[in-house]
């Protein structure tokens, strides 16, 4: 059902998927060799070109630096809580519009979506400039606080963490949203029906059916906005300070300013390795949930 | 668990200009199994989303042992129903399902909740089967789970949405009569949605038959097929040769009919109720079931019959049905049945005279002029 959007719960579904029936072996080698030739080369051998360059000099001195200097250990745990709230953030604000738009009528449903959907086809570059003309000193935010008495001076809205976390959260939206509508979509009425005939009021039902059949679009959209979130780079650049430096932007400080590949490399491998940690994390979660993975 | 009264009272469902429901009126008895029979679109799953509460109706009153209940949110109607496709909760076990409106409830203990689920499961043959998910078990289970959890909380009404479309024709007969008798040990009130005129006819007390949103008749099987009030519902029970003709001499006695120039026939029975009369001239259309009528060789069949010419014979089992042309009407065709005892008693083009039991034929005004 909800399947095609929900990718970690999917494996199952691909052995069973109906389309092996239709291509011979031979036949789904042949379609598939172009993308596996073209994530060989553009992403996996980058990506071990890398590995190899932070053992540089055959020592572990890149991984000693990033795990004893406190700051790389502040920037590698506030990316981790970042990425955490952003995420929090992002379902809590997100479900709810999903859960309009799957129980709106076909074409209010469309207005929404395409609410949803324009954010998400404009640049982030764009978006993340956005945020810095509404947030800055003399901005949006600021002048409509002191117009109305509200403060005094501006308030140092711009390049504090409370901005990086409001713009991330409105550019990962979409991706929380998305999910969670389609399993809700996927959701047959009978079951609220059902739970309301059965002595359930509205709020008991969603509670006791809607939501927890919606958890797999839920970790979904979560596992996506936490893993988008943790080598975000862009918005944070723009809006965020030096107090508020994420791992994106500390390897990208290294990589352009300071010209340490090999250390850039070690951070890079160190955040993978977290990203790869967490996404084990998501997926052992959804496993242990039985009844949840038997729904689908 | 003791069923109660539930009435219809001009029942309504419009949505924007089409009435999908118009003017129902039911009064059924306590502990009585009911079904509304019809073809879809006919508005019967409209009537049962209406009992359940989903939807509010348009006008008329809905009352279950004589409390109105119209306007009572579906949860606070305590009415059971199974569903189409069961409706089953994929996340919670078998025992999670059954517990759950008892648990909604909030009024039992958990030993009670634990014991009434055991109870429920061993009325539905289900022992054993608690710890499993609605989707580790069969069809034929998944619909009995559905029943208990219909029936775990005793509701006096329940509400069937065809709940046995889903399975095959074996499952299906033996389902049919395992509901059938559940409910009669439990005297539960049951209305039972289904387009299938073989379950409605076996399992119900009465039926309503319904299309296009009307309440076409309201009775017995028996009654149904016997003294079907409208054409439709003749055409619809079971099978039914139709024959147009012009009236003759229509009294409440008797309705002499004229097929062609040289066929007349007088009926027994009288046009409809009994009640209508119609004038000579009247376009009518004669309905007569296919094992209320017999084939004699050409001439013995007597003043009252119908010369005609085998066109097929079909063995059917227990029964050969003839398809029978008039001979002097060669577009309509009638079937007969004949009980199969040996030999065939007559072959493809033979001439053969259609004796009717003019007592048990129907007499309905034609509408449009077609010949069945």
């Amino acid at each position: 059902m909800t399947r095609s959007l929900t990718p970690l719960s999917s494996s199952p579904s691909f052995r069973r998927s109906s389309s092996a029936r239709f291509y011979s072996p031979t036949a789904s080698l042949a379609l598939v060799t172009p993308l596996i030739a073209a994530l060989l080369a553009g992403f996996l051998y980058p990506v071990a070109r890398l590995i190899a360059l932070s053992f540089s000099g055959g020592t572990l001195s890149h991984y000693r630096r990033v795990f004893t200097e406190p700051l790389h250990l502040d920037v590698l745990f506030g990316t981790i809580e970042v990425a955490f709230v952003v995420t929090v953030a992002s379902l809590l604000l997100g479900f709810p519009v999903a859960y309009l738009m799957a129980r709106l009528s076909k074409g209010l449903a469309m207005a929404v979506a395409a609410c949803v959907f324009i954010p998400l086809w404009t640049s982030v570059l764009v978006r993340s400039y956005a945020w810095v003309v509404l947030l800055q000193r003399n901005g949006i935010i600021n002048g409509l606080l002191i117009d109305t008495g509200v403060t005094e001076g501006p308030l140092k809205l711009i390049y504090t963490e409370g901005a990086v976390i409001l713009a991330m959260t409105h550019v990962l939206m979409p991706f929380m949203i998305l999910p969670i509508y389609s399993a809700l979509r996927a959701l047959p009425p009978d079951y609220v029906r059902a739970a309301r005939n059965l002595g359930a009021g509205p709020i008991r039902a969603f509670v006791a059916v809607t939501l927890p059949l919606s958890l797999p679009g839920v970790f979904a959209g979560s596992v996506m906005c936490f893993v988008l979130a943790l080598g975000f780079y862009i918005t944070p650049a723009l809006v965020g300070g030096p107090g508020s430096m994420l791992m994106a932007t500390l390897i990208g400080q290294q990589t352009t300013v300071l010209l340490d590949w090999p250390f850039a490399a070690a951070l890079s491998t160190v955040l993978l390795a977290v990203t790869l940690l967490f996404v084990l994390l998501f997926r052992r979660m959804l496993s242990l949930s039985k009844g949840l993975n038997s729904v689908y | 668990m003791i069923g109660q009264t539930l009435s219809l009272a001009g029942l309504q469902k419009r949505y924007g200009e089409a009435l999908a429901v118009r003017e129902l009126t039911l009064d059924i008895a306590a502990g009585e199994f009911v079904s509304l029979l019809g073809p879809s679109g006919s508005g019967k799953t409209t009537a049962l989303t209406m009992i359940a509460g989903f939807e509010a109706p348009s006008a008329g009153r809905i009352a279950i042992g004589g409390r109105d209940v119209t306007l009572l949110a579906p949860n606070h109607r305590n009415i059971g129903m199974v569903f189409q496709k069961y409706a089953l909760f994929p996340h919670l076990t078998i025992r999670q399902n059954i517990a759950f409106p008892l648990r909604m409830r909030g009024r039992m203990q958990k030993t009670a909740i634990a014991r009434r689920v055991e109870e429920m499961l061993e009325l539905v043959q289900l022992s054993g089967y608690a710890e499993r998910y609605p989707n580790q078990l069969s069809g034929g289970q998944q619909q009995r789970v559905a029943v208990a959890r219909a029936l775990a909380f005793e509701p006096p009404v329940l509400l069937m949405d065809e709940p046995l479309g889903a399975l095959d024709k074996k499952l299906r007969e033996a389902m049919q009569f395992e509901i059938k008798q559940l409910q009669e040990r439990l005297g539960a009130t049951v209305v039972y949605v289904t387009h299938d005129q073989d379950e409605a006819l076996t399992m119900s007390d009465r039926v309503a038959i319904m299309s296009d949103g009307r309440l076409m008749q309201f009775g017995t099987p028996t009654e149904l097929y016997r003294q079907p009030n409208t054409e439709f519902v003749a055409d619809f029970i079971g099978r039914m040769n139709f024959l147009d003709g012009d009236c003759l001499d229509c009294t409440a006695e008797h309705t002499v009919v004229r097929f062609s120039e040289r066929t007349v026939l007088k009926l027994r029975s009288a046009a409809n109720d009994g009640t209508r009369k119609y004038a000579a001239g009247t376009a009518l259309r004669v309905a007569i079931r296919p094992e209320r009528m017999r084939l004699a060789k050409r001439g013995d069949g007597g003043a009252d019959a119908l010369p005609g010419v085998v066109d097929a014979a079909v063995f059917v089992g227990s029964t050969y049905i003839f398809l029978v042309r008039l001979a002097d009407r060669p577009e309509a065709s009638l079937q007969v049945q004949v009980a199969a005892d040996g030999v065939v008693p007559f072959q493809r083009d033979d001439a053969v005279d259609i004796v009717l039991d003019g007592a048990a034929a129907h007499v309905f005004p034609v509408t449009e002029r077609c010949v069945a």
